[in-house]
């Protein structure tokens, strides 16, 4: 099996297919790390049970996203290695260390207190609980600051030389080691290595800034689209129900104030893109011809062909392109023809990947102006349009996330390493077979397990939010005066599984 | 002492913390089938339901630390076992996600109990093979693996398997043993007995045919005056042998898991004495796998920072956790 294959593209499938899995996790536990410790503080400071109600039908969708981003992320960790050898050989020095700190800062942290988060509530006090949701949250967003570091110094790589290449049969220093018996480091790296020069540099190279906002507001806007489409659906049953508008207006706030940031960031990003990655820029276009003889148009519709290097069936808009690109009317933007045939990133998809990012961002936009037109009507609740949009949209942020990484990743080929290391040229002495037969294995468990995940996320979301979610409540102390009557206290919701 | 073996201390600190933290609870999962009553494997579930994540963090640890500090091996080691880590994986993903999933449905609680099984135990088995494999000796060429992808499987890596699932499951026994009561306890303290011994067994079975996989191991625990130097091994491990089964006898409740513990440690001691100054052996020491020094500098402000405030904060949690768990009494 397999053999026909090629083992590179063979590994870029598997890298595509297991990290895209995996970032839908974090994509959602990020904002939902952050919601639940909003909710858990809402409560704290107001001893509203409606909070706490909240609070309990979400860390239950909590438990089971995060195990799956867990168990999908360790995966990450080692496929560097099994199957990008050459990438890890000689990025190791600069990138290990980030990933490094990753571990220590974000992990153990999260992994420390998610056990007090999950089952800790009647063991340790309000107080140190809400800490540990709130600790969980900082993880979360520690985590996505070194990764992202990581993955932008790949793109605008900076802070760094190159060694040259000794074979280690060879390094004078390891003869020298062997030959006395102790320790004798090398005067200066001999393996072809990226070494690491300037630390500062290399964290907060270019990209990073810009990537970092985009995705972490991208986490929260997925997040929010979930919480609302949820709240929607309840309050289509049932308009009332006070944790579903709790879900439903603080959702729609998010979409209200942060959409139109998250498109301010884009426009930023996009500005850097150009600045250091413009063959990117230029294949997102469809951009093949530079315009030297004026303003460039915004190609709005068109499938770019990488064979004729054209747009096909191409709708276009005047000055636009220049404008969005350069913020000037007329601003000249790189054509693909700039650049070496082989250095072209594949047009046809992050043309197309890019542009269904963006009309997700403006529908999000839309239904945050929408929902701020009813608020101030004093009809929230009361649209059943603007919630079923809602329910339309919850899965919209994934489908956002996603496009946006393939575009970003895409767009970066044929490098690895941003004009220095080839895709071709990083992956594993691993043959065709091995790598096929990982794939298959990869793709069944996958489908199979984050496919029951995901049932039972749906099976949760689909259960009303109830009053006492779950078990008997523990209210903040000084919230003493409002404790439901104690006939409520043991009440406990019919659970299907038990 | 310099940076690289410094490194090379806390990156086996990270390796020997990840073995006896998930080995334990890898072991609940291969003891599962043995428990009886579905309510017992909530108990034995319920007991490391707050910690596993926390645990197999420092899986993470020892594969991003080797990255970042020893990039050549991670380069060539991960390569040289490709299957097993493959396998070990999904075995990870089969049983992380039972924890959740098990506590969602009940007619289809017996699949979740299979996957934590089986995810536990090809787990275990993928760690033991990597071990193996790692210890008969791995072909490099210039900077890369040179090996052919079959080369993993031998008589010998087999057994190392069968070793760390026997063991792991001596170290789930006796945990069960410390943090259950009744039922489960009772069961618990029998199947440490036969673990025990099997794991005995393999210690002395893999301890006798490690030494012919490679000239080096055997000179250092089979010719004199060399032996003297290790002899403290064998007869520490004996003495931690002793301590096992008496105390299951006398009906101890946190001793025979403290035992089991001092077994592993003194496995990863053999396997220290066997492997320094080789990071991978016999080829690569730790000095020629070593990032350049700024890296290993970076990084150690770091670790010498957090690595005490990750295991004050782990201690912490499985001091909020302490004490039985009793039926019942379930999480979720």
């Amino acid at each position: 099996m397999f053999e026909g294959f090629d083992p590179v593209n063979l590994a870029r499938f598997q890298f595509a297919f297991t990290v895209s899995f995996h970032i839908i996790f974090p994509a959602f536990t990020i904002g939902l790390a952050s919601y639940l410790a909003v909710l858990e503080g809402l409560w704290l400071a107001t001893g509203k049970p409606v909070y706490m109600d909240t609070f309990k039908y979400w860390v239950k969708i909590f438990a089971v996203s995060f195990g799956m981003g867990v168990v999908s992320g360790i995966v990450m960790s080692y496929q560097f290695g099994t199957n990008w050898s050459v990438f890890s050989d000689k990025t190791g020095p600069v990138l290990g260390p980030l990933m490094g700190y990753e571990v220590l800062s974000a992990f153990f942290l999260e992994a420390g207190f998610l056990g007090i988060m999950l089952f800790g509530q009647k063991r340790v006090g309000n107080g140190l609980h809400f800490f540990a949701t709130l600790v969980v949250a900082v993880g979360t967003l520690f985590s996505a600051f070194w990764i992202l570091s990581v993955n932008s110094w790949m793109h605008t790589p900076q802070g760094f030389s190159i060694a040259p290449y000794v074979p280690i049969e060879t390094a004078p220093w390891v003869a020298d080691t062997v030959a006395s018996g102790t320790s004798v480091l090398p005067d200066a790296p001999t393996g072809g290595q990226f070494v690491p020069e300037d630390w500062w540099a290399i964290v907060f190279n270019p990209s990073f800034p810009y990537r970092f906002v985009h995705m972490v507001l991208a986490a929260y806007l997925t997040t929010a689209f979930v919480v609302g489409g949820v709240g929607a659906f309840h309050l289509l049953r049932n308009r009332y129900n006070q944790s579903a508008r709790t879900m439903f207006s603080m959702a729609l706030w998010m979409a209200t104030i942060v959409a139109p940031i998250q498109i301010f960031a884009g426009d930023q990003h996009g500005l850097n893109t150009l600045e250091y990655q413009p063959a990117k820029l230029a294949a997102m276009e469809g951009h093949f011809e530079t315009n030297v003889d004026g303003p460039m148009g915004l190609t709005i519709f068109g499938i770019p062909n990488m064979e004729t290097a054209e747009v096909d069936y191409e709708v276009k808009l005047p000055y636009l392109g220049s404008l969005i690109l350069t913020h000037s009317w007329d601003g000249e933007i790189k054509g693909l023809k700039e650049f070496p045939r082989d250095e072209w990133p594949n047009s046809t998809v992050v043309f197309w990947t890019f542009r269904v990012m963006v009309a997700i961002g403006f529908a999000m936009l839309g239904i945050g102006l929408w929902s701020l037109f009813k608020r101030f009507r004093g009809s929230l609740y009361d649209s059943e349009w603007l919630q079923r949009a809602m329910i339309a949209m919850s899965p919209a942020g994934f489908i956002a996330v996603l496009c946006g990484w393939v575009t970003t990743e895409m767009g970066r080929q044929p490098y690895t390493v941003y004009g220095l290391l080839r895709t071709a040229e990083s992956h594993s002495p691993i043959g065709a077979p091995a790598v096929g037969a990982s794939l298959v294995a990869f793709i069944i468990v996958y489908f199979l397990l984050f496919g029951a995940g995901t049932f039972y996320i749906l099976r949760l979301m689909g259960k009303a939010p109830t009053p006492f979610e779950d078990e008997t409540p523990h209210h903040p102390t000084r919230a003493a005066g409002i404790t439901p009557a104690p006939s409520l206290e043991g009440r406990r919701a019919p659970d299907p599984a038990e | 002492m310099d940076l690289a073996v410094l490194w090379a201390f806390l990156i086996a600190f990270a390796v020997v913390a990840y073995v006896i933290l998930d080995g334990f609870d890898l072991g609940t999962g291969i003891l599962f089938p043995l428990l009886g009553r579905h309510e017992n494997r909530d108990v034995a579930m319920n007991s490391v339901a707050p910690i596993w994540d926390g645990n197999e963090t420092w899986l993470i640890l020892g594969g991003g630390g080797l990255f970042a500090v020893f990039p050549l091996a991670y380069a060539i080691i991960m390569p040289a076992i490709y299957a097993p880590i493959i396998a070990m994986l999904l075995g990870l993903i089969f049983r992380g996600v039972a924890f959740e999933y098990r506590f969602k449905t009940v007619r289809g609680r017996w699949m979740w109990d299979a996957s934590f099984f089986l995810g536990s135990f090809v787990a275990a088995f993928c760690q033991g093979v990597a071990l193996g494999a790692l210890v008969q000796g791995i072909e490099v060429e210039g900077r890369a693996y040179a090996g052919g992808w079959w080369d993993w499987l031998t008589p010998f890596t087999m057994m190392t398997g069968v070793a760390v699932v026997v063991g792991y499951t001596l170290l789930g026994a006796t945990w069960l043993v410390m943090k259950t009561e009744g039922e489960v306890h009772d069961l618990a303290r029998r199947y440490a007995y036969f673990f025990g011994v099997s794991t005995l067994v393999a210690i002395a079975v893999v301890s006798a045919w490690m030494p012919f996989e490679q000239a080096e191991f055997y000179i250092r625990w089979f010719t004199l005056p060399q032996f003297f130097y290790v002899a403290w091994v064998p007869l520490l491990v004996a003495l931690a042998a002793f301590s096992l089964f008496q105390a299951l006898w006398s009906g101890k409740h946190h001793r025979p898991f403290l035992s089991a513990l001092a077994l592993f440690l003194l496995c990863f001691v053999g396997l220290g004495i066997n492997f320094y100054p080789h990071i991978i052996p016999p080829d690569v020491t730790i000095w020629q796998a070593a990032a350049p020094e700024s890296s290993l500098k970076f990084l150690l402000v770091g670790a010498a920072v957090l690595i005490p405030v990750i295991l004050a904060y782990t201690a912490f949690a499985y001091w909020i956790f302490r004490g039985k768990v009793r039926e019942g009494e379930g999480y979720h």
